[in-house]
């Protein structure tokens, strides 16, 4: 790493770092119904109308088994609606392009894809889908679905926080205050910043130019920066372009590049803020974050070092060792601001990218892999990160107490062998479904064939796929041809897995704490504050990424590091 | 089942306001604003000549082959630089396929702008962008460039970087991203001084 890249580095983690504090003050308002923001005078008559028209009474707050409900029933909705468009793209309006409409397999997949927050694509945008699928069928899952994240989130940290009650808020109170007060003021500034540095926004059909030898090129056009703000700050990834943030349109400059990046990370940083209010300990929020950031931290550098280094086999044949690997790279953003990228993509479970995964070194490539299997805990995505970080909390906790040999205390709850045979389900059934899926891909004609790269590279290809996808990450390693009638059905399957399967048990573990009683810290409890709990916390889920997925990473990236340095090819 | 239709209900609604909200109103008032205040980038950046045909735009690489001209990175997008099919090669690095073609096009590359048979070549000159539409090279992949093209041009080797110079966008801000060389623009400005 160069001089300008450590100052960028820092610029990055000081600039997060200043603004978890008052987002997560702004959410706790938003979190709250009777919460009072500045945009009260504007917001508050269409909030009201909003619930008139969904016949609730937002005073009415859910028990755990409603709430899951809620979003269950409004996550089917959503498919269903997305679908049909989808299906009917080539009746719909906005098609200047007369796109076609999608393959029963490829809307189920995208559909699912958009529903769960993940934003896997089996498609390029700009080939593929029109402006009113981009901009309703998509870009409405972009904004609901990262509103439930942060509702999931919301509740459990209720559930942790209140006591003896048995309910957690009301769903669809959350969704609509998170969407009404956060997200689509955020995202009005955001676009419009977007444009500012060269992002498109417009209806115009696609522009034919002459280039200077004369040769055609057509410039796909579309209502991009609405799509894209929300893209970023919902972690849902999902490229308007085929080239995701790579694109220059959809990725301008630099500048653009680098508020892209913070606005990942912003609402899960802020949500470790709330947490910490909520629960009226804010050492436990911070050291929870930092945890996060610990890990944060150790994935830039570890990528961006073997991604400034290069690979031997190219430098062999001539290439400047000095520019690092620029394979899938742009030069605008260059390897560090790649890097970057890469990491924070996937240690969120945002997903978009703005180069090129599936050419970065193997160890460089093994980073964004792993920081997925993590779980998307560090930071993560928006409300989903918190949720699953908390799920380690209560494991890492649990470890402690079995270490001292006292009922495990989270402040002030007990946790039983309900929450934690919860939290093991969480964890196990993501592996399953991601070991088990390429497993089955591994073995298979249809899985093999998909492949655009031989050797080790093509299994982490194949790793990657259905870590992305249980994981709800969205990112790929994109060489892989998805668009076939199994892989678009399994991925489909993992992400349902990995968003629902993780959403149900959760809800329980918040349901379950709501109703216990807390005990006052004694002499014996354990505190989930210090940095103590935090490097526990961290070796929790290094140790369960580690023992869950490192069998599979030596037969994908680690020996495809060794293989490099030998100058192997396959 | 009870449960189902009492949330199915809020379900549907939350369904059609809410998507009236994002997908109508609020793509609405950015392209109203966008349309107002940012004409231009809304639309593309584009670049029209003085005949008023559009020629492409300013973020987007295009193709160019000739030796009067400075070249681009190597393109994965369709049959390259096809702005309606971006992406990248995703080729990884023990690629067969990958090791071959920058092989080929290191040797073009050091023949076409007469450079030593061991001199090191900029990674951006033989790899493609994870876009394919990348605008930029390196500063010192255009200063390599620069004696070919003055030749073709007639012109003095100093101007002709001068105007390098000229095109080279700086990091923003002077701290993020990095310097490239725009070569559509630098090839106008080329075009230019005949």
């Amino acid at each position: 790493m160069h001089a300008t890249d450590w100052i960028q580095f820092a610029l990055f983690l000081g600039l997060l770092t200043l603004i978890t504090k008052p987002l997560g003050l702004y959410l706790m308002q938003v979190l709250d119904a009777d919460g009072r923001t500045w945009l009260d005078p504007a917001v508050k008559p269409l909030e009201r109308i909003t619930y008139r028209l969904l016949g609730i009474d937002p005073r009415r707050e859910q028990c755990w088994k409603s709430y899951t409900f809620a979003i269950l029933t409004f996550s089917l909705v959503g498919v269903i609606f997305t679908y049909a468009i989808l299906r009917l793209q080539h009746l719909l309006p906005w098609n200047p392009q007369n796109l076609p409409a999608l393959s029963p397999h490829l809307a189920f997949n995208t559909a699912v894809s958009f529903t769960t927050n993940t934003n896997w694509q089996s498609y390029g945008g700009e080939s593929t889908m029109s402006y009113f699928s981009q901009m309703v069928g998509l870009t409405f899952h972009n904004f609901v679905s990262a509103a439930a994240g942060i509702a999931v989130a919301a509740a459990l940290v209720r559930g942790i926080a209140r006591r003896s009650v048995n309910t957690l808020g009301n769903f669809w109170v959350d969704l609509t205050r998170v969407i009404y007060y956060a997200l689509l003021p955020l995202c009005l500034v955001f676009a419009i910043f977007l444009i500012s540095q060269g992002m498109i926004q417009n209806f115009d059909g696609y522009t034919k130019a002459t280039t200077l030898e004369s040769a055609e090129q057509i410039i796909a056009q579309g209502p991009m920066a609405s799509q894209v703000a929300i893209k970023m700050l919902g972690t849902n990834g999902g490229g308007f372009a085929n080239a995701n943030a790579s694109h220059p349109f959809e990725n301008p400059t630099p500048l653009s590049n680098f508020v892209q990046l913070l606005s990942i990370l912003s609402i899960g940083s802020a949500l470790t803020y709330y947490l910490g209010r909520m629960v009226k300990n804010q050492a436990h929020g911070w050291a929870v974050w930092a945890a996060m950031m610990v890990l944060f931290v150790g994935g830039v550098l570890v990528c961006a070092h073997f991604e400034t280094a290069g690979n031997p086999i190219h430098h062999a044949l001539g290439v400047d060792p000095d520019d690092g690997n620029m394979e899938g790279k742009e030069v605008r953003f260059g390897v560090f601001n790649s890097s970057l990228f890469a990491t924070i993509t996937t240690a969120a479970s945002c997903g978009a990218v703005n180069s090129m995964h599936d050419s970065y070194t193997a160890i460089g490539g093994f980073v964004p892999l792993f920081m997925i299997e993590l779980g998307e805990v560090v930071i993560g995505g928006v409300g989903s990160g918190l949720y699953g970080m908390l799920v380690f909390v209560i494991l890492a906790v649990f470890i402690a107490g079995l270490m001292v040999g006292r009922t495990p205390e989270y402040l002030g709850k007990k946790i039983q062998a309900k929450e934690v045979k919860l939290s093991m389900l969480t964890l196990l059934v993501l592996t399953l479904s991601i070991l088990g899926f390429t497993a089955l891909a591994s073995i298979t004609q249809w899985g093999v064939v998909g492949l655009n790269n031989a050797g080790p590279h093509g299994f982490s290809e194949m790793l990657y796929a259905y870590s992305s996808a249980t994981g709800n990450n969205g990112s790929a390693f994109a060489g892989l041809t998805a668009n076939t009638p199994w892989y678009n059905t399994t991925l489909g399957f993992a992400m349902l897995i990995g968003r629902f399967l993780m959403i149900v048990p959760i809800m329980a573990i918040a349901g379950s704490l709501g109703t216990k009683q807390a005990s006052p810290p004694g002499a014996g409890t354990f505190p989930v504050n210090g940095a103590t709990f935090t490097i526990l916390l961290i070796g929790t889920v290094l140790l369960i990424g580690a023992l869950n997925f490192l069998p599979a990473l030596a037969l994908g990236p680690v020996v495809e590091h060794f293989l490099t340095v030998q100058g192997e090819l396959f | 089942m009870k449960a189902l239709f009492s949330e199915l209900r809020p379900a549907l609604a939350a369904t059609l306001v809410l998507a009236t909200a994002t997908c109508g109103v609020y793509p609405l008032i950015v392209t109203v604003v966008a349309k107002t205040v940012f004409k231009d980038q809304a639309s593309g950046s584009l670049i029209t000549n003085e005949e008023g045909v559009i020629i492409g735009s300013t973020l987007l690489g295009q193709n160019f082959t000739s030796d009067r001209y400075f070249h681009p990175r190597p393109s994965a997008a369709g049959a390259g630089y096809d702005a309606a099919s971006s992406g990248g090669s995703n080729l990884g690095p023990t690629s067969t396929k990958l090791h071959d073609v920058i092989r080929d096009r290191v040797i073009a590359y050091r023949s076409l702008n007469g450079l030593a048979a061991d001199e090191k070549v900029p990674a951006d000159a033989v790899t493609t962008s994870g876009s394919g539409l990348d605008p930029h090279i390196s500063p010192r992949n255009a200063e390599l460039q620069a004696a070919r093209v003055a030749k073709a041009r007639n012109l003095d080797v100093a101007m002709v970087k001068e105007l390098i110079n000229a095109n080279t966008t700086l990091p923003d801000l002077g701290i993020f991203g990095e310097a490239g060389v725009n070569v559509l623009q630098l090839n106008l400005a080329l075009d230019g001084q005949r």
